[in-house]
C-alpha cells in the first residue's frame, strides 16, 4: 500500500510541475545554503587549527623583567632576572612537559655570495618539542650542544631557500655574526603563523652558543624568556600560577613586592581566534537554518492549498474507503517527497558551489558526511512537521463535504 | 445470490437525523423504518429536502444517525468509529455518484483499483481485478486512458466498476443519470438493470420518475419521512 501510495504522491508532484518546482526551490536555498555555510564555517575551523597545531599547544612564556636607568625603562626582558637555574627548576613542576630558556634576535646570516637576515632563536632541545618543529633533512642537536656550546644550526625552509638555492644545506657552514655555523638540520615548513609571520624564517642554535657568540650576554647563565608547555589547556592557569609561585621565591620576593618577571600566555589568542571562528561557523549555520524554515513554510503553504484544491478527491477517496490515516499518510508523504527531492538537490547545489569556491578563491572548505546526514535529518523533520498540519486537515475533512465541495 | 433474499441486506430502525442550523435544530430525517433484502433493486424517490439525500448518507455510512439502528449485513452500524465505517465503505458497499467523481490524473484502470488500495490488495491483483470488471462493463480497450478522454456515460460506467471492484454486498447510486443525456441514461440503467440479474442489491436515489421505472420497489420520502413504498412488479 506503502508503494501504491507512493506512486500516488508522485503523481500529484507531477500533476503541476511548476508549483511543486518552485515549492523545493524553497528547500534547495534552504540546504544549499546550510552545506555551503558548514563547508566554509568548518573550513575556516580546520584553518585555524592547523595553524594553532604547527604553532604548538598550551605555550606560554616567562620574559625576564625591565630596568630603569635614569628614569628609562628598558621593557620586558631588559635586566637579566632570569637564568637557567630557573628553567631547570621550572621543568621540575607538576603539569609542565617541557621548558625552554631562549634567546633571540635578528641577525644577517652569510653563505658563499648570498645572505639574509632571519630569527636566531638561541635554544635547549625540548623547544623542538614544545614547539612542534620538525626535522626533514639531517638531525637536531642535543643536550651535549648546549652544553659544549657547538657551533650547529638548524634552519627553516625559508632560510634554506634564500641562502642555499638549491644545495643541500645540511653540512654546508655558514656564517652568523662572523661566526660559522654547520647546519645540520632543515626544519619542516610550518607557513604563517596567525599574525602573518612567515614561521619559516628562523635559526635554531644551542642557547650556550647564542648567549656566547651572537647576542652577548651581560652574566652568564641568565636567559631572556623561558618557553613553557603545559600538559594541557585545561592545567595551563594552574601551571601558570605554580611557575610565578617557584619564580617569585627562587628571586625572593617579598610579600607585596611586584613580580620582576612577566608571564604571557601564547595559546589564548590562538583559543580566542578558534573560538571566533567555531562562533561564526555557528552563526552561519543558524543563518542558513532560517532559509531552511521558511522553506518549510513553503512546503506547508503550497500542501494546504493543495489540500483545499483536493478536497473533492478527498472526499472520493474517502468514500471508497480511505480511511483518515491512509489519507494523513498520503499528504504526509507527499510533503516529505517534495522536501526530500529539495534536499538532494539543495545537497547537490550546495556542494557544487562550495567546490567552486574553493577552486575558484582558495578558501578552505571542508565537506562532512555528517553536514550531508544533518541537512537529510532535518529535511525529512521539515516535511514531516510541516507536513503534517495540511495533512491533518486533509484526514478530518467530513466525507459529505467533501463530496460536495466543487 | 439472487436466490438468497430472505436476510435483508439493510434494516433501519427509527432513523433519526438532525442538523444543528442557525434557525435551531433542523430533523432531516424523522424514524425512518425500512428493510431490504439481498437482491433488491430499490429506487428512493422524493423531492428535494425531503430527506433521501440524508438517509443515502446514512445508508452509505458516510454520517452517523442522531437516533436508531442501522444493520448492514447483520451488523450494527449505527454508532461505529469512522475507521470501521471506512472499511465498510471500503468492503461492504459500492458508490456510484452523479458527477462520476472518477480522479482526474489516473487511468481508468487505476481508477477502478483504487478501493482495492485501500484494502490492502497487492498490485497484481488490484490490476487483474480492475481489468476483468472494466471488460465488464465494455471499457477493457480504455484501460489506459484518462478519464477527461471518455464521454460522460463511458465514465460512469467506470465509476460503476469501481463501485463493483471489491465485490460489495451492496451498490448505492446518488443520482447516477443525473448528468447524463436520456439515451446514455437508459444504457446507464440497462446496465444495473444486468447487474440487478446477476443478483447484485442496487439502490439508488432519483427524482425522475422514468429512471425509477426501472427499478422493482420505489420508496418515496416526503419531510423526512417515507410516505410509500410499493413495488413496480417488474420482478416477479
Amino acid at each position: 500500500m506503502l508503494k501504491a501510495m507512493l506512486g500516488e504522491a508522485w503523481l500529484a508532484m507531477g500533476a503541476n510541475r511548476l508549483r511543486t518546482a518552485l515549492t523545493m526551490l524553497g528547500m534547495v536555498i534552504g540546504v544549499g545554503a546550510v552545506v555551503i555555510m558548514m563547508a566554509i564555517g568548518q573550513g575556516a575551523q580546520y584553518a585555524v587549527q592547523q595553524t594553532i597545531s604547527t604553532m604548538g599547544s598550551n605555550l606560554f612564556i616567562v620574559l625576564s623583567g625591565s630596568f630603569t636607568t635614569a628614569g628609562v625603562r628598558s621593557g620586558a626582558a631588559g635586566a637579566p632576572t632570569l637564568n637557567v637555574g630557573d628553567a631547570e627548576a621550572i621543568s621540575e613542576l607538576e603539569g609542565v612537559v617541557n621548558v625552554a630558556p631562549t634567546h633571540q634576535g635578528t641577525r644577517q646570516l652569510v653563505y658563499g655570495s648570498q645572505n639574509w637576515s632571519s630569527q636566531v632563536v638561541g635554544t635547549t632541545p625540548p623547544y623542538l618539542d614544545a614547539r612542534a618543529w620538525t626535522i626533514v633533512n639531517g638531525a637536531a642537536f642535543g643536550d651535549s650542544d648546549v652544553r659544549s656550546a657547538t657551533r650547529v644550526a638548524l634552519i627553516g625552509k625559508t632560510v634554506a631557500e634564500n641562502l642555499f638555492g638549491d644545495d643541500d644545506p645540511v653540512g654546508k657552514t655558514m656564517r652568523i655574526q662572523q661566526n660559522p655555523f654547520i647546519v645540520i638540520g632543515v626544519l619542516g615548513s610550518k607557513g604563517q603563523s596567525l599574525d602573518g609571520r612567515d614561521q619559516d624564517d628562523t635559526v635554531i642554535i644551542p642557547l650556550s652558543t647564542a648567549q656566547r657568540k651572537v647576542f652577548g650576554t651581560p652574566f652568564l647563565g641568565s636567559v631572556r624568556m623561558i618557553m613553557i608547555q603545559a600538559a594541557s589547556a585545561e592545567a595551563m592557569p594552574l601551571v601558570m600560577e605554580r611557575v610565578e609561585g617557584l619564580l617569585r621565591q627562587r628571586h625572593r620576593l617579598r610579600e607585596g613586592q611586584p613580580n620582576d618577571f612577566f608571564t604571557r600566555n601564547l595559546s589564548a589568542a590562538a583559543e580566542s581566534e578558534a573560538e571566533t571562528t567555531r562562533t561564526m561557523s555557528i552563526l552561519l549555520g543558524a543563518i542558513a537554518s532560517i532559509s531552511l524554515l521558511v522553506g518549510g513554510i513553503g512546503i506547508m503553504n503550497i500542501m494546504l492549498v493543495s489540500v483545499t484544491e483536493r478536497t473533492r478527491e478527498i472526499g472520493i477517496r474517502m468514500a471508497i474507503g480511505a480511511r483518515e490515516r491512509d489519507i494523513l499518510t498520503q499528504f504526509l508523504l507527499e510533503a516529505v517527497m517534495i522536501s526530500f527531492a529539495g534536499c538532494l538537490l539543495g545537497l547537490l547545489l550546495g556542494l557544487g558551489i562550495a567546490l567552486a569556491i574553493n577552486a575558484f578563491t582558495g578558501m578552505v572548505i571542508v565537506i562532512s558526511g555528517s553536514a550531508a546526514l544533518i541537512a537529510f535529518i532535518v529535511a525529512a523533520t521539515v516535511g514531516i512537521f510541516f507536513g503534517w498540519y495540511p495533512a491533518r486537515k486533509a484526514a478530518r475533512l467530513d466525507p459529505i463535504e467533501a463530496l460536495r465541495y466543487q | 445470490m439472487a436466490g438468497v433474499a430472505n436476510a435483508p441486506v439493510i434494516r433501519v430502525a427509527g432513523l433519526s437525523k438532525s442538523y444543528e442550523t442557525a434557525a435551531g435544530l433542523f430533523p432531516a430525517l424523522r424514524g425512518v423504518d425500512l428493510s431490504i433484502d439481498a437482491g433488491e433493486y430499490l429506487a428512493i424517490m422524493g423531492p428535494s429536502g425531503s430527506g433521501k439525500s440524508t438517509f443515502m448518507n446514512l445508508l452509505g455510512c458516510l454520517d452517523t444517525p442522531t437516533t436508531g439502528d442501522y444493520f448492514l449485513a447483520g451488523e450494527n452500524v449505527a454508532h461505529m468509529e469512522k475507521a470501521a465505517l471506512a472499511r465498510l465503505r471500503n468492503r461492504t458497499l459500492g458508490f456510484v455518484f452523479q458527477g462520476f467523481n472518477l480522479l482526474p490524473r489516473m487511468s481508468l484502470q487505476d481508477n477502478v483499483a483504487l478501493p482495492l488500495v485501500y484494502a490492502g490488495i497487492d498490485r497484481d491483483t488490484r490490476r487483474e481485478k480492475a481489468r476483468q470488471l472494466l471488460d465488464k462493463v465494455g471499457l477493457g480497450k480504455y484501460a489506459e486512458s484518462m478519464p477527461n478522454r471518455i464521454s460522460g456515460g463511458q465514465q460512469q460506467r467506470v465509476a460503476i466498476a469501481r463501485a463493483l471492484v471489491n465485490t460489495p454486498r451492496l451498490i448505492l447510486a446518488d443520482e447516477p443519470t443525473g448528468n447524463l443525456d436520456s439515451h446514455t441514461s437508459e444504457d446507464i440503467m440497462r446496465l444495473f438493470g444486468d447487474l440487478n440479474a446477476e443478483g447484485i442489491t442496487i439502490v439508488l436515489v432519483t427524482h425522475e420518475q422514468d429512471i425509477a421505472a426501472h427499478c422493482k420497489r420505489q420508496v418515496r420520502f416526503l419531510d423526512g419521512q417515507i410516505v410509500s413504498d410499493q413495488l413496480t412488479g417488474l420482478d416477479a
